[in-house]
């Protein structure tokens, strides 16, 4: 009996999200018994490996032959997985990779799958319910789940994942599977090395009070001297300041960074659905009475162009002194 | 081509969420309820885009009760051709998927679109769950999407970038935003909505594979600290030594 998770690799290098199900399956096994297979696929390279290690997982699978993302492929890869490693429990990133495999997984096995997980499975009393949320962020829902294998989806963020020097044993896997039909043509890695949304830690966040696209600067400024990643409300996204993929709310993404900083967002119902995860918010607003603030832990009342500018250089100062 | 999209109802996003029945259940009074934006927005437009540009048909399935009727006759007023609805209670993404993988099987769709996820299960199942119970391939959360002959060409946004996929038809997808631009039905779609067919079947009946066992709701945050604009300096102080987040 084992904990099995699949993780995902773009390009040979194996994401964030990844080590988090990893820490993640750890927790898991040490509630429900067996060990921590990790399952992953293409050029990935050994201090990658060696991480899954570090994060928890005792053996490593790899199939060297596949070398792209492929719905059908993975699935049929994951399904071979669980057969061999007698799993139990299978972990995924809530990310399109597992938006895609672990949905299919679930209807190939007759496998229960919790979506978005945002709490290690509560096992008293030989159940197992599994929190995510719903409504967009809104609430939570507690799911049992009492299929014999079980499948877990983790949402990036909601938990941090911590490294040992435990190290794991490498195998190559290469079952017989049938191979799917969609190909990746291309791959285009953002540029620079900003942080993708939906794992960062930190993330700065504007809306239309910024009062246009030109004066993204002071945003992006406060986001790099932080090692943040930048967002946006949206109406910003909807009238194309910014790319639909920084939009965060009810119809964007959710996210639950451990800091979010929002200038010029007046905190619209919608909004809060996709931020209310956030372990801790702050809110620059010139309105004292717009809503935003009922939702924050930290408020200042002020012109964004002002406070940004001095938040920033108050970073950079902490920054050097730290 | 032939489209099918799936179209599911959600609480309009202005919703005040509370639950009955010991927290096990939504609460559904005084709420109004909508397509599912994703469902709409996305998938519901570019079917009826590509269906405009290279003909074909736009077929709406739903897996709810008569209540679902409204949200299905704005779909038609859009422009979808025709509708189902699959007369049944969902129980979570696999039955939903179970029962739209039973009426679409070999009715030769070459499209089948659905929205990224529901805005009040945001699960973002019965896509890739429909995929797998008919064999096709599956796009999750596409942003863009073309057809030429009977190739799916999909554009996906990833955590590391962009990634371009190409499929064969048939496929699934799950569109997200980027795909089209919401429309507003005009008064005569509205008309024709009333006449257009809205066929009913019966369910070919599946289990859940989970149960929602309970709902809650956030606890709420506590006071907000306010901080003087002109001291907005202090704040990073405080993240670092109260909120300990840098």
């Amino acid at each position: 009996m084992s904990v099995l998770v699949f993780a995902n690799a773009t390009e040979g290098k194996i994401a964030k999200a990844a080590y988090e199900a990893i820490f993640y399956a750890k927790k898991t096994a040490e509630k429900t018994g067996g060990n921590v297979t990790a399952l992953t696929y293409g050029s990935v390279g050994e201090e990658d490996l060696k991480k899954l290690g570090n994060y928890g997982a005792s053996k490593v699978l790899i199939n060297k032959n596949i070398s792209d993302e492929n719905d059908q492929t993975l699935t049929n890869l994951t399904a071979a997985a669980v057969e061999q490693e007698g799993a139990k429990t299978v972990i995924f990133s809530f990310d399109p990779a597992g938006k895609a495999i672990a949905p299919r997984l679930s209807a190939k096995l007759g496998a229960g799958l919790v979506a978005g997980a945002i709490t290690l499975p509560e096992t008293d009393g030989g159940k197992f319910i599994v929190r995510t949320n719903v409504f967009s962020g809104k609430a939570f829902a507690d799911y049992e789940v009492s299929t014999d294998v079980k499948i877990i989806s983790l949402l990036p963020n909601s938990l941090k994942a911590e490294a040992t020097e435990d190290e794991a044993e490498i195998a190559e896997f290469t079952p017989e599977i049938s191979q799917g039909k969609l190909k990746v043509k291309e791959l285009k890695t953002r540029s620079g090395d900003g942080i993708p949304l939906p794992e960062a830690e930190l993330v700065v966040s504007a809306g239309r009070g910024l009062k246009g696209p030109d004066n993204w600067g002071i945003v992006e400024n406060l986001a790099e001297a932080l090692g943040a990643a930048t967002a946006c409300s949206r109406p910003v996204s909807d009238i194309g300041w910014r790319p639909h993929h920084e939009h965060v709310g009810q119809t964007g993404i959710a996210i639950r960074p451990n800091l979010y900083i929002a200038a010029g967002i007046s905190g619209a119902i919608q909004h809060l659905a996709g931020v209310n995860g956030s372990k801790v918010i702050v809110v620059i607003n010139t309105d004292p009475e717009a809503p935003f603030f009922k939702a924050a832990d930290y408020g200042i009342v002020g012109d964004a162009f002002e406070v940004l500018p001095r938040l920033t250089e108050a970073v950079k100062k902490f920054k050097a002194a730290n | 081509m032939k489209i099918l999209v799936c179209i599911s109802k959600a609480p309009d996003t202005t919703t005040k969420i509370s639950f009955t029945d010991n927290d096990t259940k939504f609460n559904e009074e005084n709420v109004q309820f909508i397509v599912n934006p994703y469902d709409e927005w996305y998938a519901l437009v570019r079917g009826l885009e590509l269906k405009e540009a290279g003909g074909g048909s736009v077929t709406t399935v739903t897996v709810g009760g008569s209540d679902h009727d409204p949200i299905i006759r704005k779909a038609l007023a859009i422009g979808a051709d025709n509708a189902v609805r699959i007369n049944t209670e969902p129980q979570d993404g696999y039955t939903v998927a179970k029962e739209i993988a039973a009426y679409a099987e070999g009715k030769d769709y070459d499209l089948i679109l659905l929205g990224k996820e529901t805005i009040n299960y945001n699960g973002s199942q019965v896509g890739g769950m429909l995929a797998e119970l008919m064999g096709l391939p599956y796009v999750s959360v596409a942003s863009k999407l073309d057809v030429a002959g009977d190739t799916a060409t999909v554009e996906q946004d990833i955590p590391a970038g962009k990634q371009v996929v190409e499929g064969p038809l048939p496929i699934v997808i799950s569109c997200a935003k980027g795909m089209a631009e919401q429309r507003i039905p005009n008064m005569r779609g509205i008309m024709a909505a009333r006449t257009k067919p809205l066929e009913v079947v019966e369910p070919a009946g599946a289990a859940p594979l989970v149960t929602a066992s309970k709902f809650s709701l956030p606890e709420d945050k506590g006071e907000v600290k306010m901080i003087d604009a002109e001291n907005a300096e202090s704040l990073i102080e405080l993240l670092h030594n109260e909120a300990k987040v840098i």
